[in-house]
């Protein structure tokens, strides 16, 4: 449904991207992870059309981006980071005016109106003035705005980064919702909120792709084993932990107050070990867990390796 | 025609944001108070305390040439600052708030984009200086005589031409520019220049601003016809649009 290849995008001496090869199935909801000014925005840009490459070909739902661009409108749904709007406009008016350039006839411009206004939570602002509304009303109104053609593809820039917490927990779960009724590409570098819907990721990092897999797939092969340990102070807590560092079956220790975490190659002897050192050098401890590994764990790992 | 629906929002939107409200207020208020201007300044100057014997049995009774000059020197100066004032946020402003990279994501084409832009000012323009001339054809028929009315017409066509190539020549800049401040340095440097090149004898003949002698002319009769100022001021349009076309086609959002 988009394929990327060897995308270079290049702003005077800056490079934006670097030999960029994506390749997202259709049906897919695939996170597109990376730290800021990896190049997320800049891909996301090409792919709708706004921004050109420098080199290299994509293609967005079978339509080549050199091709027309209204082609490519109909297919595809966009969210920027921060959507922008009429603000003399109502958010009815604005999916009204949207509808009726995507060719929507009246009633399928009505119904879509309420029924999208209904999804994102805005149905009791529908005719107040967008020039009032938040940025978390924004980023809503904009994902809206996105799905009123009932796209194939759906362009999601860090759709979440303005919302509180019980907003992005609704917008996460509407994107979710989405799985199977369109492909969706959705640009964050919030871990938790790629590791919470996608099942498909890609971690791109200066510009390239270092890894893309399914998800359970890169947790199975690129996620240690981690154990988090909190201490009771947390003197005791370094002390032990640059104990652990000389240890064989110890790949990082990091410390943040009272708690350690520990990435270990081998989970046995971690098991074995871990509480028998606590012991020996008298760490009274507060907790012990064998945590799943993160997403993140498995992001700050391929990116450090990537920047080594 | 998806033109047709951008057309209809930007019309929407220069009557929601005052703009429309603004021209026509601004134009409309100047056409009715230039045939008065023009019948009140003699006796406003007769009035003058300590003016020299002799001096107010100088000043001439106001005519129907004095309401014409009058209203087409107004137009001239209030029509043109508006249209720079109301094109040079047109396309800056959208790209700076980020409106145009969200709506050309949807099926807009870059030139229906600028094309509605353009003709949505066309007809707050068009429509302004109609409510002018009728407040100028009446209070110069309530002051002096009725205005020939073919003339009068055709004066208005030509001075709503003139604006129309002010208002694209600022469209271009703001296409240009990367914000409004930027966009309205551009336009007023066009501005002078096209000010410039109208004051020089031999090329006068062919700017925009001979369009309005040519007006005043047809109405209070003798001057020749200004056909070069016309084909050049529509040259001046297409070429402007056409630009600025070209310029946006390219540009990343």
């Amino acid at each position: 449904m988009i394929r990327v290849e060897n995308l270079h995008k290049y702003y005077g001496a800056v490079r934006a991207l670097d030999g960029l090869d994506m390749i997202v199935e259709p049906g897919v909801l695939y996170g597109f992870l990376g730290p800021n000014g990896a190049g997320k925005t800049t891909t996301l840009r090409i792919l709708t059309g706004l921004a050109r490459p420098t080199s290299g070909r994509a293609s967005v739902a079978g339509v080549d981006l050199t091709t027309d661009g209204r082609r490519l409108a109909r297919r595809i749904g966009y969210l920027p980071e921060a959507p922008a709007f009429y603000p003399w406009m109502t958010p009815r008016e604005f999916l009204d005016y949207l509808g009726r350039l995507h060719g929507l006839s009246a009633a399928q411009r009505a119904a879509r109106t309420r029924e999208l206004l209904d999804l994102v939570h805005l149905a009791e602002v529908g005719g107040r003035r967008i020039g009032g509304f938040s940025r978390g009303m924004r980023q809503r109104l904009g994902l809206a705005a996105a799905l009123i053609h009932d796209p194939d593809v759906l362009l999601l820039d860090e759709p979440v980064s303005a919302l509180d917490p019980l907003g992005r927990k609704e917008m996460l779960e509407t994107i979710e919702d989405l799985r199977g009724r369109c492909t969706v590409l959705m640009s964050s570098h919030i871990l938790a909120d790629v590791e919470r819907v996608c099942n498909v990721v890609g971690i791109i990092h200066r510009g390239r792709m270092v890894l893309q897999a399914r998800r359970e797939e890169l947790m199975e092969r690129y996620a240690q084993p981690v154990f988090e340990v909190e201490a009771a102070d947390p003197a005791s807590a370094q002390r032990w932990a640059d104990h652990l560092r000389g240890q064989p079956w110890v790949v990082a220790v990091s410390v943040e107050g009272t708690a350690a975490r520990l990435t270990v190659r081998d989970p046995a002897a971690a098991r074995r070990e871990i509480l028998a050192s606590a012991v020996a050098q008298g760490i009274e401890l507060r907790r012990y867990e064998e945590a799943r590994p993160s997403l993140e764990d498995v992001f700050l790992q391929l990116t450090n390796r990537e920047a080594t | 025609m998806n033109f047709l629906i951008v057309l209809r929002k930007e019309l929407m939107e220069q009557g929601r944001t005052w703009r429309f409200l603004i021209v026509a207020a601004v134009l409309a208020l100047f056409g009715l108070a230039s045939p008065l201007l023009a019948k009140l300044t003699p006796d406003l100057l007769k009035s003058i305390p300590d003016m020299p014997p002799g001096l107010a049995e100088m000043i001439p009774p106001p005519t129907l040439t004095d309401a014409v000059v009058q209203y087409v020197k107004n137009m001239n100066q209030f029509g043109i600052l508006l249209a720079l004032l109301m094109s040079m946020g047109a396309v800056a402003q959208e790209k700076e708030r980020g409106t145009a990279a969200m709506m050309l994501t949807h099926p807009v084409s870059r030139l229906v984009f600028l094309l509605a832009k353009f003709t949505a000012l066309a007809v707050v323009f068009a429509v302004s200086l109609g409510l002018a001339a009728v407040g100028c054809w009446y209070y110069t028929l309530l002051l002096f005589e009725a205005l020939p009315w073919g003339p009068f017409l055709a004066l208005n066509g030509l001075m709503l031409l003139a604006f129309l190539v002010y208002v694209a020549a600022t469209l271009l800049c703001s296409t240009l520019a990367r914000s409004q401040g930027a966009a309205a340095g551009l336009a007023f440097a066009v501005l002078l220049l096209l000010g410039g090149i109208g004051s020089l004898p031999r090329l006068r003949e062919y700017m925009p601003g001979r369009l309005f002698e040519w007006g005043s002319d047809l109405v209070l009769g003798g001057g020749d016809p200004a056909w070069p100022a016309l084909w050049v001021s529509l040259g001046l349009i297409a070429a402007a649009l056409t630009a600025a076309w070209l310029i946006f086609r390219r540009q990343e959002l």
